[in-house]
């Protein structure tokens, strides 16, 4: 009936696990209660869970992600404070739960923290730079961001009843075949991800179409923002990468499910060609994350220098380079895997080429920065740490991609630190500086500074105190994933770490403190104008928090900064432009689909986990009739009458004669 | 990969290298890293990759100095000048000139086109140079006979193979120092990685295949040994000494390695099979001399993994200690 499921799949004789799974089941149910008894629940039904609008979208993606962040985080700690306990010792975490951490904290950490911040800061931000009121598809990016929740809830479901992977974030065979990993940890890795996989692939679709084909009027590609630049590119890569990355764990699905013979030792399998297939994701995927970062910082730090981009264009063709590069470079993950000489040269030198367009991007920050006017708000702060910090990581970068230092380094702590320093560095400094940034549109009110820069220096600090001794172990040979260790030169170096660990726990609670501090002071904080940054692009031409259509009129776009252009010509000619016809706004329906075919998703993904057949087939068919439900539905939008569309605006335009007050006889 | 699947590769006849190469240390002296970062030199004289003992991991080493070298020469003007132009043009500093205007520059463009595709040209040229000349299954070029070791990873422990002096032994490698050794991989089982720190270029084990890597110690001592591609449970303790012994020892060690132990048969290797972990050195008197081709052609099986019978196996199978 169950299965494989019995009552001892869950781990009672781990405390470990058990207390730790226990306290958030607990969190949860809490969580679920308090909703339930303020009478919350109709209220996030409604507006929320079933909302298609891109901004609440946006918000939850980068909600999810910001929790499965903590998680990740908590997944370090414990890995940290083993190395540094574990030195001619065990430790308090044995390798079988060891194993199974440091796999989920980099399968959480890639796919379930940052690529939903970073898809959840383009969801926010991009249809609002492109002067529009959605994306393509809204019921499908909302199917999108249930079905990356029922990812992440899978793997959390394996804290508490049965296991995670204990094989490293990307599952190499023979070690996650059946004969190696018989236990359900590996499932839980395979259909979370393809699960999750087949929401991210709808998002890249979604990004895609929106991208090219629903933008403002006058808002031709080369007066786009740099934001929605690379977040066309991540997408194209999300477009060419995903499908490699479902197939190829189909494939070991199916050589676990069914006894095919793709990766296994035996009857031809080709282990091989597993990691060159999981790499031929892999290596895009990181720019997937990278590149949004690029164009967050793209925005931050031309708004806080008072200036525009320094040469745009360059910068643009800086970001498709890279998006093509990304793809001919992936054999550098395994050089050591004896591929000879011509090989690992062309990947190595591949590999290398990509820097170029890295480099470009990085010194046209710099002469933005030139002339400029800094302030230094929180947003800028981490675009600076972050200009430095990846600097340090692309070098380490590079130097890993030739091959002889490689075969010195592969696998190292060397390399632990080279992509913490480029995704910490870069994603993560990006993530907090785009929240930073698009927070007072998203809620109407900033988030708290003082906190915020605390977060930040503490974080900075934190990160190479942590992360440059992890360079040094690696030189002294240090290898990655070991649960204990008997060198005595290394102890050093992970005990340092291991101090390191305890700044970032302290920078991680700034960063908690500063939402409860902002929230609370959320009336001194609040931003009535709409552009609390003195902003270039559209986003900040609408209210904070903008309206569910956005803009009650489709801005008419003439250049490439133009909320920059629009209040110049307000200064200059001081007046506003004159109030527009106001017509009624058609918008699409709240839909529960996603919601519901993720829910049946979830079912089918556990029912395959534990072989409950049954429950296989039942998922699959109700996700099913779900889709098809929704296909025949007959009403798919409503009308926001002209009336309330001008209240709105009128409004907004109040807020902005003030502005303009303020601003009386000032140069633009 | 070459060789291909579940084929064998021949071992090339290391006498018809031709010798250009003394076999001599290329010296990384510790002077040099500590000139570049203090990181580097940490590192550099306390048994790392830095601290290289053969030729093998000396010339990876001094590539990887060099690399670090050409790109230091962009990256520190860079990080100044982050730092520099973020003091300078603070909105606080009266002094420094507001020039919203200043959006493009064709000069500026074709400098930071140029400069990163110049530096990236040079070390792709060290990189081809490099990825040729340090190939692992390239032999290294020296008067002697390099001496032949046979390496099968195994769950978690190391089987070294000498199929010239026919025996065998456990976690534990003894070769003469001064001489190329030749090593041929593969695994029982998962793929791991073999890898002596101060010896070089790591290389990976995988099931129905040879890798091949051509290492050198320069002078007699111990090194450590590991494995560098996680395997399981057992793989913190996958690592092994590496004993670089003048001539007349390792005789001698051979000379003790035959007179006690067990034999390597077929049925000895297959209770070694089994997993288990922390396994302590020990050596074997004889070796069946078609061992190693057997686990490559998967005549022998691979080695299984964890035993399934137990309860919870197939949901949580936990290592038996
Ligand atoms: C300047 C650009 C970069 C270069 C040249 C570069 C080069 C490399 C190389 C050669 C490796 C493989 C090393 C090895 O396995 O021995 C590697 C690993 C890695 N890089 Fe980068 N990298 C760059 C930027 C990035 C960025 C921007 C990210 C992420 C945002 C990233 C994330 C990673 C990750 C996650 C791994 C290791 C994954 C694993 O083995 O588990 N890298 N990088
Ligand atoms: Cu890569």
């Amino acid at each position: 009936m169950f299965g494989k499921l019995t009552w001892q799949a869950i781990p009672w004789d781990q405390p470990i696990p058990l207390v730790a799974g226990s306290v958030v089941v607990l969190i949860v149910l809490a969580v679920l209660a308090w909703v339930v008894i303020k009478g919350y629940l109709p209220y996030l039904w409604r507006e929320w869970i079933t909302s298609v609008d891109h901004k609440r979208i946006g918000v939850m993606y980068t909600l999810l992600g910001a929790v499965m962040l903590l998680r990740g985080f908590i997944d370090a700690i414990m890995m940290r404070s083993q190395q540094a306990a574990a030195f001619r010792a065990a430790g308090y975490l044995p390798p079988e739960h060891y194993d199974q951490i440091f796999s989920a904290h980099g399968t959480i950490m890639i796919f379930f923290a940052a690529m939903p911040i970073v898809i959840g800061l383009m969801n926010f931000a991009v249809p609002l730079q492109l002067g529009v009121r959605d994306v393509a598809f809204p019921t499908l990016n909302s199917t999108s961001f249930w079905l990356t929740a029922t990812g992440a809830l899978l793997v959390n479901i394996s804290l508490v009843i049965g296991e995670f992977a204990r094989t490293g974030w990307l599952v190499y065979p023979p070690l996650s075949g059946l004969p190696y990993s018989p236990g359900v940890g590996v499932d839980y890795y395979l259909w979370a991800l393809l699960i999750s996989g087949v929401g991210t692939l709808m998002t890249g679709i979604n990004f895609v179409t929106t991208i090219l084909k629903i933008r403002a009027p006058g808002m031709s590609y080369l007066r786009m923002t740099i934001f929605c630049w690379t977040a066309l590119a991540a997408n194209l890569l999300i477009v060419a990468a995903f499908p490699i990355l479902t197939a190829t764990l189909a494939m070991l699905a199916l050589d676990r499910y069914l006894d095919f013979h793709f990766f296994t030792n035996e009857a031809g399998g080709n282990m091989m060609m597993f990691i060159n297939l999981i790499w031929a994701w892999g290596h895009p995927e990181v720019y997937i994350l990278v590149l949004p970062a690029f164009g967050i910082f793209s925005e931050v730090i031309s708004t806080f220098s008072g200036k525009p981009l320094f040469n745009y264009r360059s910068m643009v063709a800086a970001t498709m380079f890279i998006c093509l590069v990304s793809y001919m470079v992936w054999l550098h993950h395994f050089f050591t895997m004896g591929a000879g000489g011509n090989v690992n040269a062309f990947f190595g030198i591949s590999t290398s080429i990509i820097a170029v367009g890295t480099g470009v991007k990085i010194y046209n920050w710099l002469f933005t920065m030139y002339g400029g006017r800094i302030r230094f708000a929180t947003p800028m702060l981490w675009s600076m740490g972050f200009l430095v910090t990846f600097v340090i990581g692309g070098m380490t970068g590079v130097l890993l991609a030739v091959p002889p230092a490689d075969f010195l380094l592969h696998n190292s702590l060397f390399l632990v630190a080279h992509f913490h320093n480029v995704i910490i560095g870069g994603v993560l400094f990006a993530a907090f500086a785009g929240i930073t940034y698009w927070f007072p549109k998203a809620f109407g009110f900033k988030l708290d500074e003082g906190w915020g820069k605390i977060a930040f220096w503490l974080s900075l600090i934190g990160f190479y105190v942590v992360f440059m001794p992890l360079y040094v172990a690696g030189l002294l040979g240090m290898t990655r994933r070991l649960q204990h260790y008997d060198v005595a030169a290394w102890r050093p170096w992970v005990l340092v770490a291991g101090i390191g660990i305890i700044i970032m726990i302290c920078a991680a609670a700034c960063q908690v403190v500063q939402f409860v501090v902002s929230i609370r002071r959320r009336d001194e904080l609040r931003d009535e104008t709409g552009d609390p940054w003195d902003g270039r692009s559209l986003e900040w031409a609408t209210a904070s928090p903008p309206p569910p259509f956005n803009f009650a009129v489709l801005p008419d776009v003439r250049g490439e900064e133009p909320y920059w252009e629009i209040k110049r010509r307000a200064i200059e000619t001081q007046q506003l432009s004159a109030e527009p016809k106001y017509e009624p706004i058609e918008m699409p329906r709240n839909s529960p689909t996603g919601f519901i075919t993720a829910f049946f998703c979830t079912m089918t993904g556990f029912a395959l986990i534990w072989h409950i057949w049954w429950m296989v087939g039942l998922g699959i068919v109700a996700a099913y009739a779900v889709f098809v439900w929704f296909a025949w539905r007959d009403v798919t939008e409503y009308s926001i009458p002209a009336e309330e569309v001008a209240r709105f605006d009128r409004a907004r335009r109040q807020a902005r004669e003030q502005w303009l007050a303020q601003h009386a006889g000032q140069p633009a | 990969m070459r060789g291909g699947v579940g084929t064998v590769k021949q071992l090339p006849d290391s006498r018809s290298a031709v010798v250009t190469r003394p076999l001599q240390r290329h010296a990384v002296p510790c002077r040099m890293s500590a000139a570049l970062i203090a990181l580097l030199s940490v590192s550099g004289c306390s048994g790392g990759v830095l601290d290289a003992q053969g030729p093998i991991g000396a010339a990876d080493a001094k590539i990887l100095l060099n690399a670090v070298g050409i790109m230091l020469v962009i990256v520190v003007p860079t990080i100044i000048a982050i730092l520099a132009f973020g003091w300078w043009f603070r909105a606080s500093n009266t002094r420094a000139r507001y020039r919203p205007e200043f959006v493009y520059s064709g000069g500026i463009e074709v400098v930071v086109w140029g400069i990163p595709t110049l530096v990236i040209m040079f070390l792709g040229g060290v990189i081809w140079i490099g990825s040729h000349d340090l190939d692992p299954f390239k032999p290294i070029s020296s008067p002697d006979k390099p001496t032949e070791v046979q390496v099968v990873s195994l769950d978690w422990k190391w089987l070294f193979i000498y199929p010239d002096q026919g025996v065998a032994s456990v976690n534990e490698l003894a070769v003469p120092a001064g001489i190329p050794v030749h090593f041929s991989l593969t695994s029982a089982s998962v793929m791991n990685m073999f890898f002596v720190p101060q010896l070089g270029s790591m290389i990976a084990t995988m099931n129905g295949m040879v890798t091949q890597l051509h290492l050198a110690a320069d002078k007699p001592g111990e090194f450590y040994g590991q494995s560098a591609q996680f395997s399981g449970d057992g793989f913190s303790d996958m690592n092994f000494i590496l004993r670089a012994v003048p001539q007349d020892g390792f005789a001698q060690w051979i000379a003790t390695a035959r007179q006690s132990g067990s034999a390597l048969d077929r049925t000895s290797y297959l209770a070694l099979c089994q997993q288990s972990s922390n396994v302590r050195p020990f050596t074997y008197r004889t070796v069946d001399a078609s061992l190693f081709n057997a686990v490559v052609n998967q005549q022998l099986p691979p080695c299984p993994g964890p035993n399934i019978e137990g309860p919870g196996a197939t949901v949580r199978p936990r290592l038996e200690r």
